[in-house]
C-alpha cells in the first residue's frame, strides 16, 4: 500500500490533530475526499473507489446517517424519561459507521463494540432489538446470525480477538470450499473498537495474531477523541493508523466524519481482506459530540470550544451541501428522510415500551447448551419456592 | 485395551478427535512441532497439518479469544495453555466472554472450545508451574471443568469434551502425565459421559473424594487405612463443574464419614462447597463433620517445601483418624 497524497483542503485538519500526534515527528496523512466546505477532493488511490459510489447511493448514505442521528436522539430521550438504563450515543460518528458498513458485503461478519448503531442499522438489524440491552431485558437482543452482526461486547476490546479467530475460521472455510470447487463469496471480518480500547491487549494480541496468520479482518478503530473523560493523547503517542506498521500490515487515517472517503477505504480494506492479502487498520479519524454514555458530563473533562469545532465538519452537513451544489437532491428528499426519521423514533418509541420483562426461566435455559444438573437443581428450587407464594396468596383468598 | 501413560492417552483423544471431526484443531504455544512442553501433542502437526494443530504466538488472551472466534465459525479449537499459572491473561476472555457467549445470546450461539491446562504441584518446578485454579473457573457459570486421574479417562473425557457444545477447561494432572494404565479404545465403558464421578474403591467406613493428581493418593491412603482395620471409600469426581453431589451424597449416606482432598487451597475451594453441600443433603447421615485436605493459604510453596503443601498419604489418613475418632 502506497502512502496517499492528501487532497486540498485538509490543512485546517492537519492542524487539529493533537499534540501528542505532533509528538510522534511523523507527518500524519488522513484520507479526505469530502471536505466540511461539502466539495469533492481527489486522492490518488482512493477517488477510484469514490467513483463507484453512484448518486442513489450517496442519498443512501445521507438517509441512513440522518436516521440513525434521529434514532439516536430518541434512544436518549428515551433515557432520560427513565425508559433505558444508560444510552451509548453516536452522534457525530455517523460518517464512520454508515460509510463502513455499507463497504460490507452480506457475506462478511461484523464484530461491533457497543457504539454501533449505525452499522446495525445497515446490517439491518431491528433497531428496537438493539435497545432490549439497554432496558434491562435482554444482554443481546438479536440473532447475530442473521444479518452476521454479532453482540455488542462491553468488555473492551475482547471482540478484536473473536474476529481474528472468526477470519482464521473464514480462511479454513475457503480453503475447503476450494477443495470442493465451490462458488461462496470469499468473506471477511471487521472488528470495530474505539481509541480506549486501542489500549487494551487484546488489541495488541489480535493484530499480532492477524498478521501472523494473514487473518482476512478488518480493524476498524473509530477515533472519536475520547475515552469517557481520558484523551486520545493518554491513549498514544503515534498516530493509531501507524502502530499497523509496526504489526505488519497496512493502517490508513482516514477522515471519519467524511463518508465518502470512509466507504472508499473501508472497500480498498474489505477487498484486500478477502483476496487474501491480509489484515488492515482504519483509524477513522472522527469526534463524539456527545458524552460517552447517559451517565457522564462532558463539560467536566472537555472544552465547549472543542465540541464546536468539531460540529463545523459536521458530517450530515457536508454531505448535504454536496448533494444540493451538486443537484443530487432536492428539497423534498430532505423532507422526506426527516420524515422517516421520526417514523422510525415513533417506532422505536412504541417498540420499546412493549419490550416484554423476560422470565427467569428463560436465563436458567441458556446458561449451558446440554443439560447440567446444578441448573436443574436450583430450577427445581426456584419453581418450588415461587409455588409457595402462589399457595400463601390462594390461602389469603 | 492398550497400556499407555496418560500424557499418550490424551494425544491418542486428540487424535481420535481430529480425524473424526474435520473441524477440530489445537492452538497453542509449542505444541506443533515440538509437539508441547510435555509432548501430548506430539507428532499431530505432522499427521494433520499446520491448520488442525496450530502453532501460536506467545499470547494466552490470544488463544483464547481467536479460539472462540473460530467456534463462532462452526470450529472446535482445543487450546493448550502452557501451564497453571499463565491462564490468568486468559482469565478475561474465559470467564467475560466464553462462559457468557450462550447465555446472553439466547442459547442461540455455542462456543465448543476445550482448554487444556495442565494443572498442580509435585514436579518440582519452579513458580506459577504447579498451581490449582480450578475453583477460580468453577465459580463461572457457563463453564464445565473435569480433570481425569488416569489413562482410560484421559482418553475417553478429552474427546468428550470436543464433542460437547459447552465449553470445558481439561485440567490435566501433570505430575501424573506418566502414569500409565489401560485404555480400552472400543468402549467408554462405565462413563456416563465425563461429567459422573465414579467410585473407585467401595468401603464402609469413610468415605475420600479426590480427582486429578490426587486420586492415587486417596487410594493409596485407603489401602494404609486396612492396616488399621479400616475400609474406606474412594470417589474420582472427574468433573469439578458440574459437580456429582448424587455419587457423594450416596457413599456419605453408606459411610457417614467424608474427606474431600485436593492441592488447591482450602480456603474458598472446591473442598468448601463439596461440605457444605453434603452437610445440607446428608447432615443427618453424617457421624463427623467433613474434614478437608488441601492446599495452605499461600501463594504455591518453592519447589524445596512442596511436600510440606501438598496433601499427601499421612496427611490423609490425619483427616482419617479425625474423622474416625468422633
Amino acid at each position: 500500500m502506497g502512502s496517499t497524497q492528501l487532497p486540498p483542503g485538509t490543512d485546517e485538519t492537519l492542524a487539529a490533530t493533537s499534540a501528542a500526534v505532533a509528538a510522534s515527528g511523523e507527518p500524519v496523512e488522513m484520507v479526505q475526499l469530502l471536505g466540511p466546505d461539502g466539495k469533492l477532493g481527489t486522492d490518488p488511490v482512493f477517488s477510484d473507489y469514490a467513483k463507484r459510489i453512484d448518486p442513489e447511493k450517496l442519498r443512501v448514505f445521507y438517509a441512513d446517517m440522518a436516521r440513525i442521528r434521529r434514532f439516536d436522539q430518541e434512544a436518549t430521550a428515551l433515557q432520560r424519561q427513565g425508559e433505558l438504563a444508560l444510552w451509548v450515543p453516536l452522534t457525530g460518528q455517523e460518517a464512520a459507521q454508515i460509510g463502513s458498513a455499507h463497504a460490507s458485503q452480506p457475506q462478511d461478519y461484523i464484530f461491533p463494540t457497543y457504539r454501533e448503531h449505525g452499522v446495525a442499522l445497515v446490517r439491518n438489524v431491528d433497531l428496537a432489538e438493539l435497545l432490549k440491552q439497554f432496558r434491562g431485558v435482554s444482554n443481546g437482543g438479536w440473532d447475530p446470525r442473521e444479518n452476521n452482526f454479532h453482540l455488542y461486547t462491553l468488555v473492551l476490546a475482547a471482540q478484536t480477538l473473536h474476529a481474528v479467530g472468526y477470519a482464521m475460521g473464514i480462511q479454513r472455510d475457503q480453503k475447503l470450499a476450494l477443495a470442493s470447487d465451490s462458488n461462496d463469496p470469499k468473506a471477511a471480518v471487521v472488528a470495530y473498537f474505539g481509541d480506549g480500547a486501542s489500549s487494551e491487549g487484546d488489541v495488541h494480541e489480535s493484530m499480532v495474531f492477524a498478521a501472523s496468520y494473514d487473518a482476512p479482518v478488518v480493524f476498524f478503530c473509530q477515533n472519536n477523541h475520547w475515552a469517557i473523560s481520558v484523551p486520545t493523547e493518554v491513549q498514544t503517542k503515534v498516530p493509531l493508523a501507524n502502530r499497523a506498521k509496526g504489526y505488519g500490515f497496512p493502517g490508513i487515517r482516514v477522515d471519519g466524519n467524511d463518508v465518502i472517503a470512509v466507504h472508499a477505504v473501508t472497500e480498498w480494506a474489505l477487498e484486500h481482506a478477502r483476496e487474501g492479502r491480509g489484515p488492515v487498520l482504519i483509524e477513522a479519524y472522527t469526534y463524539r459530540v456527545g458524552a460517552h454514555t447517559t451517565a457522564d458530563d462532558p463539560t467536566k473533562y472537555r472544552e465547549l470550544a472543542e465540541e464546536a469545532a468539531w460540529r463545523e465538519k459536521d458530517p450530515l452537513d457536508r454531505l448535504e451541501k454536496y448533494l444540493r451544489t451538486e443537484g443530487l437532491a432536492d428539497e423534498a428528499f430532505f423532507e422526506q428522510v426527516q420524515a422517516d426519521g421520526d417514523e422510525l423514533a415513533k417506532y422505536v418509541r412504541s417498540t420499546t415500551h412493549g419490550l416484554e420483562v423476560p422470565d427467569i426461566r428463560d436465563s436458567f435455559a441458556n446458561v449451558y447448551a446440554e443439560a447440567h444438573p446444578l441448573i436443574a437443581e436450583e430450577q427445581a428450587w426456584f419453581e418450588e419456592y415461587s409455588a409457595g407464594f402462589e399457595t400463601d396468596q390462594e390461602a389469603a383468598n | 485395551m492398550a497400556t499407555m501413560t496418560i500424557a499418550k492417552a490424551i494425544n491418542e483423544g486428540l487424535r481420535a478427535s481430529l480425524k473424526s471431526n474435520p473441524k477440530s484443531l489445537l492452538m497453542g504455544e509449542d505444541i506443533g512441532h515440538l509437539g508441547g512442553v510435555y509432548r501430548v501433542t506430539d507428532g499431530l502437526i505432522k499427521e494433520f497439518g499446520a491448520d488442525r494443530v496450530v502453532d501460536s504466538p506467545l499470547a494466552e488472551s490470544g488463544i483464547v479469544g481467536t479460539a472462540i472466534g473460530l467456534a463462532l465459525r462452526g470450529y472446535a479449537p482445543v487450546c493448550e495453555i502452557q501451564f497453571d499459572g499463565f491462564v490468568y491473561p486468559a482469565f478475561n476472555q474465559i470467564t467475560t466472554q466464553l462462559a457468557k457467549i450462550h447465555a446472553r445470546s439466547h442459547g442461540r450461539l455455542t462456543v465448543p472450545v476445550v482448554i487444556r491446562i495442565p494443572y498442580g504441584g509435585g514436579i518440582g518446578s519452579i513458580e506459577h508451574h504447579s498451581e490449582s485454579p480450578e475453583a477460580l473457573f468453577a465459580h463461572t457459570a457457563g463453564l464445565r471443568i473435569i480433570s481425569p486421574s488416569n489413562a482410560h479417562d484421559a482418553y475417553w473425557m478429552i474427546q468428550k469434551a470436543i464433542e460437547c457444545q459447552d465449553p470445558v477447561i481439561f485440567f490435566e494432572p501433570k505430575r501424573r502425565y506418566w502414569l500409565k494404565g489401560e485404555v480400552d479404545v472400543e468402549n467408554a465403558g462405565l462413563s456416563e459421559g465425563p461429567f459422573k464421578a465414579h467410585v473407585v474403591r467401595e468401603g464402609t467406613d469413610a468415605t475420600i473424594v479426590a480427582y486429578g493428581p490426587l486420586v492415587p493418593v486417596a487410594l493409596a491412603a485407603a489401602d494404609a487405612a486396612i492396616e488399621d482395620g479400616r475400609s474406606i471409600e474412594v470417589i474420582d469426581l472427574r468433573s469439578i463443574s458440574p459437580l456429582d453431589f448424587d455419587t457423594v451424597e450416596a457413599s456419605v449416606k453408606k459411610t457417614g464419614r467424608l474427606i474431600v482432598a485436593h492441592e488447591a487451597p482450602t480456603f474458598g475451594g472446591i473442598g468448601g462447597e463439596i461440605a457444605a453441600r453434603i452437610s445440607e443433603r446428608a447432615f443427618l447421615h453424617l457421624e463427623a463433620p467433613v474434614i478437608r485436605v488441601g492446599g495452605f493459604h499461600m501463594p504455591y510453596p518453592v519447589a524445596k517445601v512442596e511436600e510440606d503443601y501438598l496433601p499427601d498419604i499421612d496427611k490423609i489418613l490425619e483427616a482419617l483418624d479425625r474423622s474416625l475418632a468422633y
